[in-house]
């Protein structure tokens, strides 16, 4: 049977807003599964042409699949969120890339004919499960040495980078988030954020963490606008003695979830459905897992060459902000400098906050709104590093594109 | 606000027990840029099994929290102040514990005036208040959200009521004076008044929007969310909210009239609250709500003075607990596995009793009977009622699947009981019938399997006395109609041990039956206390008093149904096979009246013909009645009545055939249909004078089910 390969688009995307994990932060008494099921109540009420039941699939990524976050949250949260039950469900995990992985999932499976439109999103509460939660490595990693000790803590990895990489300085790293703060606050102050969030009810039955009873959140807590340099150059450096990395240097530890609608380009025109990205390539890249911040950038290669594409090719990035060292490594390889305006316009993970498995689908949310304002962008990609040695890259073509003008 | 906060500090410290719901205040941003909001949350601090309520304490919480929202409303510091409940849960009402103990007029006034100077403030506010019902909605709960200026509700709510009608008041935060101002007097008088007769019944969250209390309506799963969206919008005035016009002409007197038809046809004048409630929807159709909300203060003060309301609380308890942890009971760990039911018989009721079993335990059941014939019958009938309920749609097709190839019947006891684990008997009423049944299950059931009997007058001591493991027979004694009435009488014979009395329980739980632990006195309880009732009742139509001054004699009781209606639903025939066994057992207070026997030799089925459409004694009926000389005032007949069932409870009690009056009255509520405000019976002889009277002391201490001393 002959078959055709067909073109799959980002139709829609939305988030919930970050929050800090911990007794303190806003989503402390929220459950994760609840998160998801608000993002794609809200990914439906935005595209009330869409019916329900012509969803073929619902991929859900976490990366600690235990309790709320465990039982198949793909197909739980779907029956959750009211979804018909003949749409079916599962779960995925590629830690930090576990969205993004989904979204090239389904994206997939609707390339190959399987899925005409599907959901793909992620979510990671940080609070109810704290990085590293039930972990048990192979003993073999350490005896065999397999991997170094330091693989297994990122922030290690990302002082590895630093390492390898010397011309990336403390001072880079903090004036690189620095800049994400600012670019957040003004992306905030103009509007690009809020329309792709979805309100979440909290409840705080803890005093100690602020006024009790329901709230509701509509903007990410982790933001810390107004940050100086100064502010930064104070913090610790937890990860080791003199090093480089901080908490204001690096994303928190967030509290989160995505959704994406991906679907088949026919099917989106057919139903009158938003065609915001279109998926050129995609890419996953294994490296050493002491430096996985170093992921992005054969990621990225092998992306770029599936699609024929070079660097100069590529008019917008969004990178995940792990670390800023994580994203100057990726810059000082392109030769990209650190403040171009075509990297992280609206801010990134170090301000926002980088719930693991959900950021994914928040790069291509933000690329999306980009695309839209600057038709004379014709390519842009996504990238964010991977726990353990990995990095993953898609690259997307702006339909609002109007040619070379 | 002062007097109120001193009104309510007096009032909690009455009240040290209350379980406190705290009022917490909390401010954000809403969505579209609306602005600053105030949310306030009610919660007790306890998960969803402890429903929020509000006493005095807890109003105090509000009123606090009111204080702050009222001032930064006025300061502008914010647009809007919304009210919402913790999971699951908005609030349910008053704190009835608290309304149990006020002892004075006074106090009890306070509880009203209380609740209305908190809510009111709510639409008191310098800007729009907006109520969420989140959640279970009932009584003062639901009245707090009706003071706000608009409510939305979650389509997941399950309950939602004005239930104090039901228990003996009337709604009295708001609700009588409010919701007809509402949503118009036809549909508050369905709410407040048909609903709460009707077993009280609750609304979903749909219903309450179609009814028009709730201005929008949101799915559960973000329900506070869209709810505070949609409140952005209507601050912004994206939304306009329209409310139906209210017909205040004549519509309005003609639903209150109907509410009074209702409540007379559910309880024939002999409950106050009712009335009252229907009087304050009648008042409030000049839209003067104050002197509503007045005549709600005096209307609760009166009530919760009155032996009603406390009958009503007192009943409502015993439903709620009593019935859920049957006194007497022995522990629950020794009650064995029931995994294969038998049932003996296949005619209607054993096939009722089939079906129940069927359905609740779900284990295999299997009839057996004297014929092929009878036991295709029996089976087909179970088979019909699955299909009803398919039909209807209460069960699916896989269940309906289930159910049917788990009952089956056969003639072979041996092969039907050989595994069965429970096996009840309903065969004829005939003591000799039923030892030789239970002699034949003896041969073939295992030796752990429990014998039970539905019999409702034989004894079961002496059924099982010929048999060689007489410990694990037990009386197991339903009520018609056995899927509607919950009653359930379990009968301790002489011999039964432990294991097999606490199988029972566990079985009737499982039957989701109120079961109350009986000794095996002759017919039990209800059947008891029923036939003396209504044997005084023919005692003195035989002595000559007409019929229908024997009838009217106990209207004012309210019970559901005339003493003669009673005995034409149980059939006359059944009726006086009752009279005559207990007429045995105590033949100096059970009569056998020689004009029943008459008119249940002449084949009749009752004494009323229906012909006008209304009960009238049939001619036939008359014609056979042979009457003394001796007519009595209603007055007298009552008296006679109420002292033969004070004495014969007394000695009920005396004879330890229950635990206490408790059980009586649970039995009375739950298998006889007796009304929330005689309480069953035993507060209403005490609060009539009848148990001194009769007994020379009251059933119930003073302060149970009554005003405390």
């Amino acid at each position: 049977m002959p078959r055709t390969v067909r073109d799959v688009v980002f139709v829609d995307g939305v988030r919930t807003p970050f929050g800090k994990a911990g007794p303190k932060g806003i989503y402390h008494e929220t459950r994760a599964d609840d998160l998801v099921v608000k993002a794609i109540r809200e990914l439906l009420r935005r595209n009330p042409g869409l019916d329900p039941k012509k969803i073929d699939e619902v991929a859900i990524a976490a990366t600690t699949q235990i309790g709320d976050q465990g039982l198949t949250i793909g197909r739980t949260a779907g029956i959750l969120a009211g979804l018909p039950q003949s749409v079916p469900g599962y779960s995925i995990d590629r830690m930090c890339a576990g969205a993004l992985t989904a979204v090239t999932s389904v994206a997939g499976s609707v390339a190959f004919g399987a899925y005409d439109i599907a959901i793909a999103g992620g979510v990671e509460h940080m609070g109810r499960h704290p990085m590293g939660e039930g972990v048990d490595p192979n003993p073999r990693f350490v005896s065999e040495k397999l991997v170094d000790e330091s693989a297994l803590f990122m922030g290690m990895t990302a002082e590895n980078l630093h390492d390898r990489y010397p011309q990336i300085t403390k001072l880079r790293a903090d004036e690189y988030a620095v800049r994400s703060q600012e670019k957040a606050a003004k992306a905030y102050a103009n509007g690009k954020i809020q329309a792709d969030l979805v309100p979440v009810s909290v409840r705080r039955t803890n005093a100690e963490a602020g006024e009790t009873g329901w709230g509701l959140v509509t903007a990410d807590e982790p933001m810390r606008p107004g940050t100086t340099l100064e502010n930064l150059q104070g913090l610790k450096t937890p990860f080791r003695v003199h090093g480089r990395v901080t908490a204001g240097n690096a994303a928190g530890l967030n509290d989160g979830a995505t959704a994406s609608l991906i679907a088949s380009e026919e099917f989106a025109r057919e139903n009158d459905l938003p065609v915001k990205m279109r998926l050129v390539s995609y890419s996953f890249a294994g490296v050493e897992p002491e430096v996985m911040g170093y992921g992005p950038i054969p990621a990225t290669e092998k992306a770029l060459a599936q699609a024929g594409l070079s660097i100069s090719d590529i008019g917008l990035f969004e990178i995940n902000e792990a670390f800023a060292v994580q994203v100057l490594a990726f810059l000082d390889h392109y030769g990209i400098a650190d403040d171009d305006e075509r990297v992280n316009q609206y801010g990134g993970a170090i301000a926002f906050g980088h719930p693991l498995a959900s950021s994914g689908v928040r790069l291509m949310t933000q690329l999306a709104r980009q695309f839209e304002e600057q038709p004379h962008v014709r390519y842009g990609l996504t990238t964010m590093c991977v726990g353990f040695g990995m990095g993953a890259t898609v690259i997307w073509e702006n339909p609002h594109f109007e040619g070379d003008k | 606000m002062s007097t109120t906060a001193e009104l309510l500090k007096q009032a909690s410290e009455l009240f040290p027990d209350e379980v406190v719901t705290v009022a917490h205040v909390r401010h954000f941003d809403l969505p579209l840029g609306a602005g600053r909001f105030a949310l306030i949350t009610l919660d007790n601090g306890h998960d969803h099994t402890k429903p929020t309520t509000f006493g005095p304490a807890s109003l105090a919480n509000l009123n606090t929290a009111i204080d702050q929202v009222e001032k930064e409303a006025a300061d502008g510091e914010i647009i809007g102040v919304g009210i919402t409940g913790k999971p699951f849960i908005f609030a349910v009402g008053a704190d009835l514990k608290g309304v149990e103990i006020l002892k004075e007029y006074e106090h009890a006034l306070a509880i009203g005036k209380g609740g209305h100077e908190v809510f009111k403030r709510l639409s008191q506010l310098a800007v729009p208040t907006f109520a969420y019902y989140n959640g279970a909605a009932m009584g003062g709960g639901v009245e707090v959200g009706l003071h706000c200026t608009y409510r939305t509700v979650s389509a997941a709510l399950p309950a939602f009521s004005l239930p104090e009608v039901f228990l003996g008041l009337v709604p009295g935060w708001g609700g009588c004076t409010l919701l007809p101002n509402l949503i118009g007097p036809e549909k508050a008088v369905s709410v407040i008044i048909e609903n709460s007769l009707n077993q009280n019944k609750q609304l979903k969250g749909k219903q309450v929007y179609e009814l028009g209390i709730a201005d929008a309506i949101f799915e559960g799963a973000d329900f506070l969310e869209q709810s505070l969206i949609w409140t952005a919008a209507v601050l912004k005035g994206e939304l306009e909210i329209e409310r139906p016009v209210i017909d205040r002409g004549e519509a309005w007197d003609q639903a209150v009239a109907k509410g009074r038809f209702i409540a007379d046809s559910k309880v024939h004048g002999a409950a106050p609250a009712a009335y009252r409630a229907l009087d304050i929807i009648a008042a409030a159709k000049n839209g003067d709500l104050q002197q509503g909300y007045d005549a709600e203060d005096k209307a609760l003060a009166d009530l919760i003075m009155g032996g009603e309301l406390r009958s009503g609380i007192y009943a409502f308890n015993l439903v709620q607990k009593r019935g859920k942890r049957p006194a007497g009971a022995p522990d629950k760990s020794l009650a064995r596995p029931v995994t294969k039911v038998g049932v003996v018989g296949a005619g209607l009721m054993a096939s009722q009793l089939a079906l129940l079993f069927l359905r609740r335990l779900e284990v295999p059941v299997v009839l057996t009977d004297i014929d092929q014939e009878r036991v295709d019958k029996g089976v087909g009938y179970v088979h019909a009622e699955i299909d009803k309920l398919l039909g209807k749609g209460r069960i699916n097709q896989d269940k309906a699947n289930r159910l049917k190839a788990l009952v089956s019947g056969v003639l072979d006891k041996a092969e039907g009981f050989a595994d069965a684990d429970f096996i009840i008997e309903a065969v004829f009423e005939e003591i000799g019938v039923k030892q030789q049944v239970f002699a034949e299950v003896e041969a073939v059931a295992p030796a752990h399997a429990i014998l039970a009997t539905n019999t409702s007058s034989l004894s079961v001591s002496e059924m099982a006395s010929k048999l060689k493991n007489p410990e694990r027979v037990v009386g197991f004694h339903f009520f018609n109609p056995v899927a509607v009435l919950p009653l359930l009488e379990i009968v301790r014979g002489e011999k039964t041990d432990d294991a097999s009395l606490a199988t029972a329980f566990a079985v009737a739980k499982k039957l989701k039956k109120t079961a109350v632990l009986t000794k095996d006195a002759p017919a039990f309880v209800v059947n008891r206390i029923l036939t003396r009732f209504m044997g005084e009742i023919q005692n003195v139509i035989d002595e000559g008093t007409p019929v229908e001054v024997a009838e009217k004699a106990v209207e004012p009781l309210g019970l559901p149904m005339s003493p003669l209606v009673l005995l034409e639903l149980v059939g006359p025939a059944i009726g006086l096979h009752v009279s005559e066994t207990l007429n045995r057992a105590f033949p100096d207070r059970f009569t056998v009246s020689p004009n029943l026997a008459a008119v249940v030799k002449a084949g009749k089925r009752g004494f009323y013909v229906y012909d006008s459409g209304k009960p009238e004694l049939d001619p036939e009926v008359a014609a056979l009645l042979k009457q003394g000389d001796t007519v009595l005032t209603e007055e007298q007949v009552r008296d006679r009545v109420l002292d033969a069932v004070a004495q014969e409870i007394g000695i009920m009690l005396d004879e330890g055939v229950v635990a206490e009056a408790q059980d009586i009255d649970l039995c009375l509520i739950t298998g006889a249909g007796w009304p929330f405000h005689l309480g069953g019976i035993t507060p209403y002889l005490d609060r009539e004078g009848v148990s001194e009277r009769v007994n020379g002391k009251r059933f119930l201490a003073q302060g149970v089910a009554s005003v405390p001393a």
